[in-house]
């Protein structure tokens, strides 16, 4: 009698990786596999997720300095990103300047070195806090918003719509947005500056009993063009990534309203994320 | 062959157009060709891949096998540019209508003309007030937004832009789905009237009976990614196909089964 090769199939299992141990051990041996398999596969999306954000960025900084050029879109994003987010970085800047020079002077009195109060603000204020502060506001307020906005564009086939008119969605949607993020957040982070340092002068002069002239004379003694230069070119970078980090999220965004709310909500943590990364790379290159 | 003797020459046609998602293989093989100036409706169940067709016709999606020829030439894989051209010849009009929420109605209607074609906008605001009369909308309309209007508003306004560069080709995506009958019909009269005065070539999905029927000069379906019948509208009643009648008589009991 013979056996044929589809008789042999539904009888024999197929062959088992812990075929031979103990039902205890092929147990262990099958989840350490799994684990195995979903350590792989998670690694492997987040490479082809890289790959895909490069390719992306890639495009949409290609496509911000390639003819047409939205003029009009990017003055209209350069009104949201820019003007309309003043009014938030300046609050951050103010009230962290001002807790800048309490907290600082609360310290350097332990060693009789509150002259030093004035230098730590501005220090402080323009080569870190007023960019990352600026960042995280901005990534916040606007890095939601782009997500929101594309990702709504894409689910009502807004973006589709793009397409079938003739107009390339990366020129019309994402270069607009990714220039004037990139022009605007370095701008906001000059204005953060000089009201940051501002507060903290309002403190020492008013609450600390600083002398006006000699906290300005310290200020503007310590401060040195690397110092502002630093903060703003790191600006540049933060607003590049919140921008892109929106763009990108909201335009690959998932069908359905959840789709969109998680696009926003990956758009606000990766940027901050990339932020906080980016910051201390280019801390290091500035200052090391 | 026409009614007046000319001979009918092929503006789109796909063959062998196959495209998958992981093991979803959505279309298997779609053969379709539409005469020039002829209206073809597409009909077919939810999930049986008619909007992955029109989207690869249109460069939305690549399909992984076949072809795609339009007026003669191959456009399955045109790059950014020769995309951006082909695109020129084409207006559609989709579900949701698709209208940009942040621009004004006029400019939502002129957008092909602005940026595809680079007019002047207050030239393109001409012309896109007559598009929306020649739907039936006033010009009290242009300086609104999309959400302020209706659902049947916001259709027509979709068919505003996709007439508003007098393309060659003209989609129709579920053209009346939402709408309640006499503004679907309504719908199906504009159409009707705006596909014969560009003298434009039609393909409209739909799974709306009589939609299908005011609007077609013929009628393929669509089953299971393939093409099972195509034919006249007139025969539509008539023809033998078992999947066919079942789905214009929307029978339950039947070949097509509904079971997910």
């Amino acid at each position: 009698m013979t056996t044929t090769p589809a008789t042999l199939s539904e009888e024999t299992p197929p062959p088992c990786p812990a075929g031979g141990l103990c039902p205890l051990a092929r147990r262990i041996c099958v989840s350490v596999l799994d684990s195995c398999e979903a350590i792989g596969a998670t690694i492997l999306h987040l490479f082809q997720s890289c790959g895909r954000l490069t390719m992306f960025a890639g495009k949409a900084v290609l496509h911000a300095f390639l003819p047409p050029i939205y003029l009009r879109l990017v003055g209209r994003q350069i009104m949201d990103i820019g003007f309309y987010s003043l009014p938030v970085v300046g609050m951050t800047a103010l009230f962290t300047g001002m807790v800048l020079a309490l907290q600082s002077y609360t310290g350097f009195a332990r060693f009789n070195a509150e002259s030093a109060v004035a230098g730590v603000v501005v220090l402080s204020v323009t080569r870190e806090l007023a960019p990352v502060l600026a960042g995280l506001m901005v990534a916040g307020r606007i890095g939601a918003a782009i997500a929101a906005e594309i990702g709504t564009m894409r689910v009502t086939e807004q973006i589709d719509a793009l397409v079938t008119l003739s107009v390339n969605p990366f020129k019309y949607l994402i270069a607009p947005r990714v220039v004037a993020g990139t022009l605007m957040l370095p701008l906001l982070v000059l204005t953060g500056d000089i009201i940051g340092v501002f507060g903290g002068y309002l403190v020492s002069i008013y609450t600390l009993g600083f002398n006006p002239s000699s906290y300005l004379t310290q200020t503007w003694d310590i401060l040195e063009t690397i110092d502002v230069m630093s903060g703003l070119i790191k600006a540049g970078v933060f607003g590049l990534i919140v921008s892109l980090m929106g763009c990108y999220h909201g335009f690959h965004s998932d069908h359905g309203a959840q789709g969109v709310g998680a696009a926003t909500t990956n758009a606000v943590v990766t940027a901050s994320i990339l932020i906080l990364i980016s910051n201390y790379i280019l801390t290091q290159a500035f200052f090391s | 062959m026409t009614g007046d003797g000319k001979k009918l020459t092929t503006k789109l046609q796909l063959c062998g157009l196959r495209k998958s998602f992981g093991t979803n293989h959505v279309l298997r093989g779609v053969d379709l060709s539409i005469p020039t100036g002829r209206s073809l409706v597409i009909i077919g169940g939810s999930g049986t891949g008619k909007s992955v067709m029109l989207k690869c016709i249109l460069g939305l999606v690549a399909p992984d096998h076949g072809s795609i020829l339009v007026d003669g030439a191959e456009t399955a894989h045109l790059d950014t540019r020769g995309r951006d051209r082909l695109m020129q010849k084409f207006g559609m009009l989709f579900q949701s209508a698709a209208l940009f929420d942040s621009l004004p109605i006029w400019e939502n209607v002129a957008f092909g003309l602005i940026h595809g074609k680079h007019m002047d906008r207050g030239d393109s605001r001409s012309i896109a007030i007559d598009k929306l009369k020649s739907v039936g909308l006033s010009e009290k309309i242009a300086d609104l937004y999309p959400a302020e209007l209706s659902g049947g508003m916001r259709k027509r306004v979709g068919l505003a832009r996709a007439i508003a560069t007098n393309p060659d080709i003209l989609f129709f995506d579920e053209p009346t789905t939402g709408l309640d009958p006499i503004m679907a019909d309504v719908i199906n009269d504009l159409i009707v009237k705006c596909v014969r005065d560009l003298g434009a070539t039609a393909l409209s999905i739909t799974h709306d009976m009589a939609s299908a029927r005011k609007i077609a000069d013929e009628v393929a379906m669509l089953y299971e990614g393939q093409i099972i019948w195509q034919g006249p509208v007139d025969s539509l009643d008539s023809c033998d196909n078992p999947y066919v009648d079942q789905f214009i008589h929307g029978r339950a009991d039947g070949p097509i089964t509904t079971a997910a």
